[in-house]
């Protein structure tokens, strides 16, 4: 896919930790709209192709472009976040001391300067936006809990809700279904391919169920350069695919 | 905008201790000027002084509270811009000397005449009017504090690391004010006052009103801080204090944050040094001293961080305490404060201010269980709130706070 028509655009992208290549000349292409899973076992550069996108690690060499024709080597995690990217860890972090309904309201789209905030007062349409997030993400009658008090499975939602109140572009969820049930599990691929219909979803996962349930594209990262890429069943049909990863 | 952002800043905790300090504020005064010698009421003049002097350091506490409950930065550098603060104020009550000094020089204070220094040096200039004086109170640490700021949280230096270079900052201060070519009088400091804005220092009815516009100016900053703490920026604070990247990553710009309250928080430390030199009659170096900068922490840690409250009432018991055991017990004062923090470490991690607050939650909570159980009331459902919680969103049966501040990394 040209870079033009791209909405994320990763071109020969190699960053090394003393000596250690985490990303070897990595190229990926992520169209608007589009949902994609990314598979990898441990150390194949996931969370690492994660921090360049979102500005957390400069790249050493290579382009990583943004809707066509921004940027992103240049421009730190907030400025990022601001051009619509939003980020889910792979260790649910939420703001412990503060309740659910604090969180979303921190996360919604809103100026985010300091004295923007020191003046802002919730409006009405604010206050929808949070109800509806709440509903979505089943945590409405936990609104005013504090966060450290939610279960693992409930901070994972609490954090896919407070994503989705940035309203970004493109959403990059690191392990959404890490520490959940199966039926949580089920649950959460089901709220991702609500939210794919309407945002473009990079998924890094292990649960092979999980990715298979997306269905969708697949590409599979290895020592820090793309092994294959296509449908689950097609990449699973590779030799390499199957040596380093589904094969063990 | 401006009528809904202190409206946040009132709540029940917020209304008593606005009414004791009210009361304070007018009785302390007034028993002192008012009620006869002798009089059961009567407050004597260094008892007015030395509750002035609490005051200013309750406001230094408060100061350090706002960087370090709400946004995780520990400042072991506060007393700096403090004795910044003073030494401005220190700088006016100087030139008001004028020819009463012992050389009687219209120009130069005594120090300088000492030294043969045949000019006052440029930054002196101004100094003699209160309204640049009052100015220079805010700006210079205002100034120091954002330069700092600018540079140490753009390098994104954090926690420990942080508090050293805090720690050298006043450290490197303390150095330089001692050199007699500073031009601040060297190891002396400042001292000889005679009168403020026209009024004698040493006069009853300037003391009194000295301690009455500490208080004023405690109050002042409380509810600045107050409604700041309470209003979207104090979320963002609080969330930047525990998942600091978290918050970069929702797009705030945290060193944008922590550079507004820092700068807020040291021109409140220079209001304090400004209203603690015209009580104590002297600023000096040792103001610059490490150790007073984490004494200040103590206090804090003492009358419960985050809290705000917590921060005042700390400041002025362990500052009592202080003058007590130096009283009575002189030689085991610092074994006593540090006993007091191995104490409050250990068995009040939360402080005074929120320890209580987190007993009084349980108890509620437990009565609101009984009385469910017994058949009467509602389910017992106490929300615990988050420490920004607004005032525009009602959450049913509200608690005091109990959330955990987290350590600073």
């Amino acid at each position: 896919m040209a870079r033009a028509s791209s909405l994320l655009y990763l071109d020969g992208v190699s960053v090394s930790f003393d000596g250690f290549k985490a990303l070897n000349d990595l190229s990926l292409t992520i169209g608007p709209g589009e949902m994609r899973a990314i598979i990898g076992p441990n150390g194949a550069g996931k969370t690492t192709m994660m921090d360049v996108i979102t500005g957390k690690t400069r790249p050493d060499s290579g382009e990583v472009f943004f809707d066509g024709n921004i940027d992103l080597t240049g421009e730190d995690e907030a400025s990022i976040a601001e051009l619509g990217i939003g980020r889910k860890f792979q260790k649910p972090t939420v703001f412990e001391s503060h309740t659910v309904w604090d969180n979303l309201e921190l996360a919604l789209k809103a100026p985010r300067g300091p004295f923007a905030t020191l003046f802002h007062v919730i409006s009405g349409a604010e206050k929808k936006r949070i109800e509806y997030l709440l509903e979505l993400i089943r945590l409405g009658g936990k609104r005013g809990d504090l966060a450290a008090n939610l279960s693992h499975g409930q901070k994972q939602w609490l954090e896919i809700g407070m994503l989705l109140a940035q309203d970004p572009k493109l959403l990059l969820v690191d392990e959404p279904a890490a520490g959940m049930t199966d039926a949580e599990t089920a649950e959460t691929a089901e709220l991702l391919k609500d939210i794919a219909n309407d945002h473009s979803v990079v998924v890094v996962e292990h649960d092979m169920v999980f990715v298979r349930s997306l269905g969708v594209k697949v590409t599979v990262l290895h020592e820090g350069s793309v092994l294959a890429e296509g449908s689950l069943d097609h990449v699973s049909a590779n030799d390499r695919v199957v040596e380093v990863y589904l094969g063990r | 905008m401006m009528t809904s952002f202190l409206f946040r800043a009132m709540d029940t905790r917020a209304g008593i201790f606005l009414a004791i300090m009210a009361a304070a504020i007018i009785l302390v005064p007034a028993g002192n000027l008012l009620a006869p010698e002798g009089s059961a009421f009567h407050v004597p003049n260094y008892a007015v002084t030395l509750m002035g002097k609490y005051l200013t350091y309750a406001l230094l506490a408060l100061a350090v509270d706002l960087v370090w409950g709400y946004c995780g930065i520990l400042s072991l550098g506060h007393a700096a811009f403090f004795a910044l603060g003073g030494y401005a104020m220190g700088m006016y009550l100087m030139r008001q000397i004028g020819t009463r000094g012992v050389y009687g020089d219209p120009n130069l204070p005594d120090f300088m005449v000492f030294l043969n220094w045949q000019e006052l040096p440029w930054y002196w200039y101004g100094f003699d009017m209160f309204w640049f004086a009052a100015l220079m109170v805010l700006l210079v640490p205002g100034f120091l504090a954002f330069v700092f700021g600018w540079f140490a949280f753009r390098s994104r230096v954090t926690g420990v690391y942080l508090s050293i270079i805090t720690q050298a900052l006043t450290y490197a201060l303390l150095l330089a004010f001692f050199r007699n070519d500073m031009g601040f009088g060297g190891n002396n400091g400042l001292t000889d006052f005679k009168d403020i804005l026209g009024f004698d220092i040493q006069a009853d009815t300037t003391r009194a009103g000295l301690f009455a516009a500490s208080g004023i100016a405690l109050v002042l900053c409380f509810i600045v801080c107050r409604a700041l703490t309470r209003s979207k920026l104090g979320k963002v604070l609080v969330a930047v204090r525990d998942a600091e990247s978290r918050t970069r990553f929702l797009g705030y710009r945290v060193e944008h944050y922590k550079l507004f309250v820092w700068t807020l928080s040291a021109m409140m430390a220079g209001i304090a040094g400004a209203l603690y030199v015209p009580q104590v009659g002297i600023i000096n170096p040792g103001e610059f001293a490490p150790a007073n900068s984490i004494e200040v922490v103590i206090w804090v840690a003492v009358g419960g961080r985050g809290t705000l409250v917590g921060a005042v009432l700390g400041a002025v018991l362990v500052n009592f305490a202080k003058t007590w055991f130096t009283g009575a017990l002189p030689d085991i004062w610092l074994f006593a404060l540090g006993g007091l923090f191995v104490f409050v470490t250990l068995f009040l991690p939360k402080g005074i201010v929120g320890t209580v607050s987190q007993g009084w939650t349980a108890l509620r909570q437990r009565k609101a269980s009984a009385a469910y159980e017994s058949g009467s009331g509602d389910p017992p459902s106490a929300p615990p709130q988050s420490p920004g919680a607004p005032a525009n969103v009602k959450h049913s049966n509200r608690a005091p706070v109990t959330a955990e501040p987290q350590p600073a990394e």
